[in-house]
């Protein structure tokens, strides 16, 4: 294993409970334990699934009104966000493509804590560094693990060990003690599913997931299942369904710009950004249904049903729940329509498939009043 | 009746002239939950070492090489109808095809039981 490879606080705990490790984004990670991937998926929709995501960048923003100033490299509305909420958004680039997707968390009039993506956690660091004021000071919370817990079950069974949990909504975040330990939990995650993440110290890490891995509703889930989970709940992976080549427009994220915020403009490519929400981008991401069995994969071409190209698939794969074959890409937006036939070339065959609404499996947040 | 294995993890049993071939445990252990399998046509002539079937996990898809030169003389319907049973009987029920051989003397060149597992102790 080479120096550069990097291991999360719960490696040595994978290892013991089975785990096939591969490398990703530069982490040592479970892609899957003894019982597999369509086990761990459908545990997770039934039950209660255990994910480790320490390998993903934990900052902290501090400094004078820090969501006024985060607002120049997002186009979400951070100002309006009440204290203690969470917000999707993503860092934007000049000409209107997305640099990472994140999540935002007010803490606090001059705190943010952010979620980035493995892959993007040194890059983004930079780039926020730079684009902030000198006095906002970016911290990357290195010393600190984050575990998900995602399932219908999930919440019953942190509020064995954080009760306060019960109080949260969907997309809302509170810091508290457990047995003395400094823990951050969020009701949110990239399953469709409810369900939390859990930032704890790193030194504390085993010992949580011990405690949660005891109860009878938790399994442990790798990074395989992970994928089709969020497949299935039609939420886009950074480097595949999004990158610096998509506008969040493009990519059916407009309902993360705020009404503020198209106002405004005022984020990076905004220009293109709010053309395209005016005008309607010339492509758009949509869910893929093959007909049949055989699964396409990133990378295969869609074309109309005479044979013309009009898009790639970005994900793809077996929907576990769905119970057959799920893709998601980028198509003209003249085939983008909900049941428009098109086909997927499948190993140089044209495979029929429909363009269908996303997600594939209903999302089933705690949102408020539902 | 002699079962010989292949670097790309398929195996070949010859009865005969007729080869039924499939892919190894330890094929189906690295591949995770199968849940599509796409065979040859009954008819369509292989070659030893050319494409033969498709075989898909959750993850990803694998070829399939044919292990030995000849013509499909029978391909199993039973795994794409239920791919998960790769899983279960990669080595017995599950098989892909059987193959008409062209040139028996092509299994020398292929692996015995204690070679291939002596093959894959080294691959982790």
């Amino acid at each position: 294993m080479p120096d550069s490879i990097k291991t999360t606080p719960l490696n040595g705990l994978h290892r013991e409970l089975g785990a096939r490790i591969v490398p990703f984004a530069g982490w040592d990670m479970p892609v899957q334990y003894p019982t597999g991937i369509l086990t761990e998926h459908l545990h997770t929709r039934s039950a209660a699934g255990l994910f480790d995501v320490s390998h993903m960048g934990q900052l902290l923003i501090t400094g004078p009104d820090p969501a006024r100033a985060i607002e120049r490299l997002v186009p979400a509305d951070i100002v309006g966000l009440g204290e203690g909420k969470a917000r999707y958004t993503v860092l934007t680039a000049e000409d209107g493509g997305i640099l990472d997707d994140l999540i935002i968390t007010r803490d606090a009039p001059d705190r943010l804590y952010v979620v980035v993506n493995a892959g993007g956690t040194e890059a983004d660091l930079a780039h926020l560094k730079a684009g902030l004021e000198p006095e906002h000071q970016v911290t990357h919370l290195a010393d600190r693990a984050l575990l998900a817990l995602q399932g219908p079950q999930a919440v019953a069974c942190v509020a064995r060990i954080v009760p306060e949990v019960e109080r949260l909504g969907f997309m809302e975040s509170l810091v508290t003690t457990v047995q003395g330990v400094e823990v951050r939990i969020s009701r949110l995650g990239y399953t469709g599913e409810d369900g939390v993440e859990l930032s704890v110290p790193a030194d504390h890490a085993v010992k949580f997931a011990r405690t949660l891995l005891a109860m009878e509703e938790v399994k442990p889930i790798g990074l395989g299942a992970r994928d089709s989970l969020r497949l299935e709940a039609g939420l886009c992976l950074y480097g595949h369904d999004i990158d610096t080549t998509t506008s969040p427009v493009e990519a059916n994220l407009a309902w993360t710009i705020g009404k503020r915020r198209r106002e405004e403009g005022g984020f990076p490519g905004a220009e293109r950004i709010l053309r395209e929400i005016a005008e309607k981008p010339a492509r758009r991401l949509v869910g893929l249904r093959p007909e049949g069995k055989a699964p396409a994969r990133e990378g295969a071409e869609i074309t109309t049903t005479d044979g013309s190209p009009i898009g790639k698939v970005t994900s793809g794969g077996f929907g576990p729940s769905v119970g057959g074959p799920i893709a998601m890409g980028y198509v003209v937006a003249a085939q983008a329509a909900p049941d428009t036939a098109v086909h997927i070339l499948v190993r140089g065959k044209p495979l029929p498939a429909t363009v269908v609404k996303l997600p594939f499996t209903p999302h089933r947040y705690a949102r408020r009043g539902a | 009746m002699t079962t010989r294995y292949t670097k790309d993890h398929e195996w070949v049993k010859v009865e005969g002239d007729v080869a039924t071939v499939g892919i190894t445990d330890h094929a189906q252990q690295q591949l995770g939950d199968v849940v599509f399998v796409e065979l040859p046509e009954v008819g369509t002539v292989v070659e030893k070492g050319g494409d033969m079937a498709v075989v898909e996990s959750v993850k990803a898809a694998s070829e399939v090489y044919a292990p030995i030169s000849g013509k499909i003389v029978a391909a199993n319907q039973a795994i794409v109808d239920e791919p998960g049973s790769v899983n279960l009987g990669a080595e017995g029920d599950a098989w892909f095809c059987r193959i008409e051989a062209s040139d028996l003397s092509e299994l020398d060149e292929l692996m015995s039981r204690a070679d291939y597992d002596a093959y894959i102790a080294t691959l982790d």
